[in-house]
């Protein structure tokens, strides 16, 4: 197999991948790593790297369309990206020390929680009557359209959120993944965001998150630009397609299809990291 | 009115992400077709661990290649257009907030934008 038949079958995989991942909401990056590494045989750092630049593409590229919905809200946003750009510091860091067989094993499990988050619905939980003197301070609020009229919320737990946030900004750098199931997690469960608030805001932040590993992991060589472009193009191309198709699609069976495409890969990173062979 | 002026920062933020990416998406198709018509005969090698060389890890070695029409440095270049789109956001945010008049969310995006910052000038 020669270079251009090898960034053919890159670009097709990607596509792929980032079609499956925005039609199903799990974000193409997270089996981009795997894909790679256990597919093409890709080494693991040089995969984590072509990774976390498609993160960025699809993050920006997805971002005008959720603007469009006003349902994101720049404060929050902002805010939660102190802890997790520090947080992609720590992991991009810690890429450098920490052996590969560990970063394929958490990456596993990572991936088993993704399938888990999918399946599992997010609901709009009750709020409680008492704001957070702190939501308040930093004015982490806003209001969001529902059935025509405008509903008001405050965040909650902020402490909590801006640490869970700090775990997801480190996984992003370690992994080279937008860790969008964490961050919805700390929005929804933590602050009690109301879900579609937690899932757009959260999507804009993956970019910013993802850019702030990006210099470290170019200045550690971990972004071959031969390999970076077919995986980039085809991620961006097929999460463009997929956004576009979300309501004519049959997206429970895929989904479901997905979701076991995720947890297999998952078993085979946890497996290929405890044998040693990442 | 104020909750207008904040959608219209949104709007503008989320245009400038998107028209980022097309941008980048577009140099780095032209430096792949360039890398393909000079390499696309060679034997791919990324099995192995070698860190990228100086001419594509570092900003000053990218835009020096690019600027001499080398295929790896342009999609180098792609990439680095890409990297700015998000840190663009954030600067925007600095620069929006500030219109809004709103200090303690200039200062939020202001210190997003040291750490974005920090990612690039730290040494390994």
């Amino acid at each position: 197999m020669n270079v251009l038949d090898f960034s053919l079958a890159l670009f097709v995989t990607s596509l792929l991948a980032g079609f499956l991942g925005a039609l199903t909401g799990l974000g193409g990056g997270v089996v981009i790593v795997p894909a790679l590494c256990l597919l093409f045989k890709v080494d693991l750092h040089y995969a984590l790297g072509a990774s976390l630049i498609s993160v960025i593409a699809t993050s920006s590229g997805a971002a005008a369309a959720y603007v469009r919905e006003g349902f994101s809200n720049i404060r929050i946003g902002m805010f939660l990206e102190v802890a997790t750009t520090l947080g992609a510091l720590l992991g991009a860091y810690l890429t450098a020390k920490v052996s590969g067989n560990w970063i394929g094993v958490i990456f596993g499990l990572v991936l088993l929680y993704s399938a888990w988050m999918s399946v599992h619905k997010l609901y709009d939980h009750p709020r409680s009557s008492k704001a957070d003197p702190l939501a308040l301070r930093l004015n982490l609020r806003g209001s969001y359209p529902v059935d025509g009229r405008e509903e008001a919320y405050v965040a909650e737990h902020v402490p909590a959120a801006f640490g869970m946030m700090f775990g997801a900004g480190t996984l992003s750098g370690l992994l080279g993944i937008g860790s969008g199931a964490v961050k919805v997690l700390a929005m929804d469960e933590a602050m009690k965001l109301p879900f579609k608030v937690s899932t757009t805001t959260s999507n804009f932040m993956i970019g910013v998150t993802a850019a702030a590993s990006a210099g470290i992991y170019l200045s550690h060589g971990y972004i071959l630009p031969s390999l970076v472009m077919p995986v980039m193009l085809g991620v961006l191309v097929g999460s463009l397609i997929g956004s576009r198709t979300l309501t004519h699609a049959p997206v429970k069976t895929i989904r479901m299809a997905f979701v076991v495409v995720v947890v297999a890969l998952g078993v085979e990173m946890i497996y290929n990291g405890m044998t040693g062979r990442l | 009115m104020e909750q207008e002026r904040e959608h219209g920062l949104e709007q503008a933020m989320g245009r400038m992400l998107q028209i980022g990416v097309m941008v980048a998406a577009l140099v780095v198709l032209a430096g792949g077709a360039l890398y393909l018509l000079q390499f696309g005969g060679s034997k791919p090698d990324y099995g192995h661990f070698e860190g990228a060389p100086a001419a594509v890890s570092t900003v000053s070695g990218i835009v020096g290649g690019a600027l001499h029409m080398d295929a790896r440095s342009l999609i180098g270049f792609g990439i680095l257009l890409l990297i700015a789109t998000p840190i663009c956001r954030v600067i925007f945010g600095v620069v929006g907030f500030a219109m809004l008049r709103d200090k303690l969310y200039t200062a939020v995006s202001a210190v997003v934008l040291i750490i974005l910052l920090y990612s690039f000038v730290a040494r390994r």
